[in-house]
């Protein structure tokens, strides 16, 4: 759907992107992730030909990207804004037939849309009459109206309560699953785990990580579980397969430790060790979040560049 | 193209429904009707001092008595009466008046005029130069000069106007011309800067509401500033027609039902006095025949070539507002508010502030020098000084030069303007400085 080729975008004074390259499929969610001025809004602005690149190539769907590929993305930047005085239906028909839409069609989606999102007696009202949440909901429906194939969003649920966010996130998940592509921004990680099919991760201009979400995080599983069982807390000698990490002490004779299995060593094995000792409740393989592999990758990426 | 289209369409009709430009549209014409109805009521007050007065005269020095030539507003009528006799007269016929002229007339204040009411210079001046005519012609034939070539040798001057064109001599009021200059030069003036501000503050609105990366990443940037700068334009064009056309349509109603009238009566005197078919001009006729100051007024006004002027305010408006707004769109790129924006606006509006200031004094009575030409060549002093020079006349080559200049001009100002705008619109919270300008122009698309 999108692949992006090395690119490099520099401003005066520094670089926004160094030599970045991803590949986004068609039919995926995909987070661009990364700390603040990490080069996304900057990637993103290219992707929409805001900006143009120092070096480097966009294709979209094979080919090279270009105005007549403006139509068929739909865009909705960090700061939101519509025009404040202007009527909602008005304005948005306007913003789709910049997209191409004939007016008829832009009024008859719009319709569809604003019952959808029960917005209806708020056609004839201007931006500056609505919260913040309402305007929001506006703005997502003014990127969606054409149709887009490829949706881009940058930080998408910031500023919308939760209530919203849910609604929106639901709206961006039904157009997935109608083929749209999603892009999207974030610095919060809980939403990539929840959403995203695959992630790349911004770091200082370059992009230090990406992949499938799975992928990424069955390449950051270090061995490591959790077990909670039922009975008074156990002495281990040093024979057991694996080393504790950490121990709890719960109330009512309930347990639980945190291991990393030895090298060679299986869950079964543990299993197999613990089960004549105790009574177990529960084993569960613990794996990073997202929010811990991009720390981490942060991180290490940190001392190098300083 | 087509997008170019919708956003003219958009940034026009946001604009021309605001309840403001609607109000503006018939207030003008209202407020034209008003001026109009003022002037009509002052000539028809002049008009009643046109009435005939009478001047009873008292002359101690009998030199005067008898000389005094009566004009079709003062009859002057030897008094018999006392002095304090006369005065009391006067208390009676509120109307008259009563001159004094003491036996050493050459003293000062030895001349007096009293009246019921205040009397009005036209009829003091009549009788001051009278009586100065009067007073010279006896010293003069004392000296033993003949009273018949004392007239032979007296002249009477009248300037009347006359300018060569290419239809021949045509009437011409140096008044009017004037007027004509100094309301073009004003309005474009104001117009540039009105509708100047108002893309500007699109701009800002745009990027402060932040809606501006939305449109940008829909159409170019330069297709969103020529959109809004042609939209504006357009409302302004607009404005302006109305303007002309309600204002023309109160005007000639008004003029039917108020000055017509009057102008056709008096030239029915005219006629009736002079028993020939009446030519309006603007010099007075040599038969000493009253003209109302509305008949007058009406006449130097047919002198002024109205097409010509409002065609070329039309185009010097819209050229000149191109040029202009154009930077007006780039400085509104560059900042974050409108406080912001007076560290660039004053520069740009510098020669357009020069050539207005320039215009009350220098240009409009020197209209043909060649500070003047000069002004009116260069597209950033054009709009004004060529408004200033229209009415005098301007030969067709420097007219014909001078709109070249100002399409090369706004063709210019466009290009360094898309340059600065497309950065400048992206850029938050950075305050701007000159140089970062000339950086933004650099920079590559």
């Amino acid at each position: 759907m999108l692949s992006i080729r090395n690119i490099v975008k520099q401003y005066a004074g520094h670089t926004a992107l160094n030599d970045v390259s991803l590949e986004v499929e068609k039919g995926q969610v995909f987070g661009l992730l990364g700390p603040n001025g990490a080069g996304k809004t900057s990637l993103i602005r290219i992707i929409n030909q805001i900006t143009a690149p120092d070096s480097g190539e966009v294709y979209f769907d094979g080919q090279k990207l270009d105005q007549s590929h403006i139509e068929r993305i739909g865009y909705m930047p960090e700061e939101r804004g519509l025009y404040k005085k202007m009527e909602i239906g008005e304005q948005m028909i306007y913003l789709a037939r910049l997209k191409g839409l004939s007016r008829a069609e832009a009024t008859r989606r719009l319709k569809n849309w604003f019952e959808k999102l029960e917005m209806q007696s708020w056609w004839n009202k201007k931006i500056e009459e609505l919260s913040k949440g309402m305007q929001q909901k506006a703005q997502f429906v003014a990127t969606v109206l054409h149709e887009p194939d490829l949706i881009i969003l940058d930080e998408p649920f910031s500023g919308f309560d939760p209530v919203n966010a849910e609604i929106i996130k639901d709206e961006i998940l039904e157009l997935n699953r109608k083929g749209a592509t999603i892009l999207f921004s974030t610095h919060r990680m809980e939403s990539v785990e929840e959403l995203c099919d695959s992630i790349a991760l911004l770091n200082k201009s370059h992009k230090i990580l990406d992949g499938k979400v799975k992928n990424i995080k069955n390449s950051y599983r270090n061995e490591t579980y959790l077990i909670d069982y039922n009975s008074p807390k156990i002495d281990f000698n040093g024979s057991q397969p694996f080393t504790i990490v950490e121990e709890t002490n719960n109330d009512d004779n309930g347990n639980s430790i945190k291991i990393k299995l030895n090298s060679g060593a299986s869950a079964n094995d543990v299993l197999q060790y613990l089960i004549p000792k105790v009574s177990i409740n529960k084993l569960q393989e613990v794996v990073p979040t997202m929010n811990e592999i991009f720390i981490e990758k942060v991180n290490q990426n940190q001392p190098s560049h300083e | 193209m087509n997008k170019v289209l919708l956003i003219i369409q958009r940034e026009y009709l946001v604009r021309v429904r605001k309840k403001s430009f609607i109000v503006m549209i018939f207030l003008v014409p209202l407020l034209i009707l008003t001026m109009f109805t003022i002037i009509y009521l002052i000539a028809t007050y002049s008009d009643d001092l046109n009435k005939q007065r009478t001047v009873w005269v008292i002359d101690q020095s009998h030199i005067f008595s008898g000389k005094f030539q009566n004009k079709h507003n003062i009859v002057f009528k030897d008094s018999q009466k006392q002095e304090k006799d006369a005065k009391a007269d006067l208390r009676k016929n509120e109307d008259d008046f009563l001159l004094v002229i003491s036996e050493n007339y050459t003293k000062a204040d030895s001349t007096r005029i009293y009246s019921e009411k205040k009397p009005n210079f036209t009829i003091t001046g009549e009788i001051q130069d009278q009586m100065n005519d009067i007073s010279t012609n006896s010293a003069m034939i004392k000296q033993g000069i003949d009273t018949a070539k004392l007239h032979a040798i007296k002249s009477d001057i009248s300037i009347s106007a006359k300018q060569i064109t290419d239809k021949g001599e045509e009437d011409s009021s140096v008044g009017a011309a004037y007027g004509a200059g100094i309301a073009g030069a004003i309005l474009v003036y104001l117009a540039l800067f009105i509708y100047g501000a108002q893309v500007m503050r699109g701009v800002i609105e745009e990027k402060t509401s932040r809606i501006i990366e939305v449109i940008v990443s829909s159409v170019k940037p330069f297709q969103l500033m020529l959109g809004k700068i042609i939209g504006v334009g357009l409302v302004g064009l607009t404005q302006f027609l109305l303007w002309i056309i309600l204002s023309t349509g109160v005007t000639v109603i008004a003029g039917n039902f108020l000055v017509k009238d009057k102008v056709t009566t008096v030239q029915k005197e005219q006629q009736l006095k002079t028993n020939q078919p009446v030519k309006v001009q603007t010099s007075p006729p040599s038969t000493p025949v009253p003209q109302s100051p509305a008949m007058e007024a009406y006449n130097s006004l047919k002198t002024v070539h109205f097409a010509s002027i409002l065609s070329c305010f039309l185009f010097y408006f819209l050229a000149g507002f191109f040029l202009y707004s154009a930077l007006f769109a780039a400085v509104g790129s560059a900042v974050d508010s409108e406080t912001e924006t007076q560290q660039f606006m004053f520069p740009i509006t510098l020669p357009l502030l020069f050539t207005y200031i320039l215009s009350f004094s220098f240009l409009i009575n020197n209209p043909d020098s060649s500070l003047a030409v000069w002004l009116s060549i260069i597209p950033f002093t054009a709009p004004v000084a060529m408004m200033v020079r229209i009415p005098f006349g301007v030969p067709g080559w420097q007219l014909a030069l001078s709109m070249v200049m100002m399409i090369i001009g706004f063709i210019f100002t466009t290009y360094i303007a898309a340059r600065i705008y497309r950065v400048g619109i992206l850029m938050y919270g950075k305050k701007a400085s000159y140089k970062e300008l000339v950086k933004w122009f650099f920079y590559k698309e």
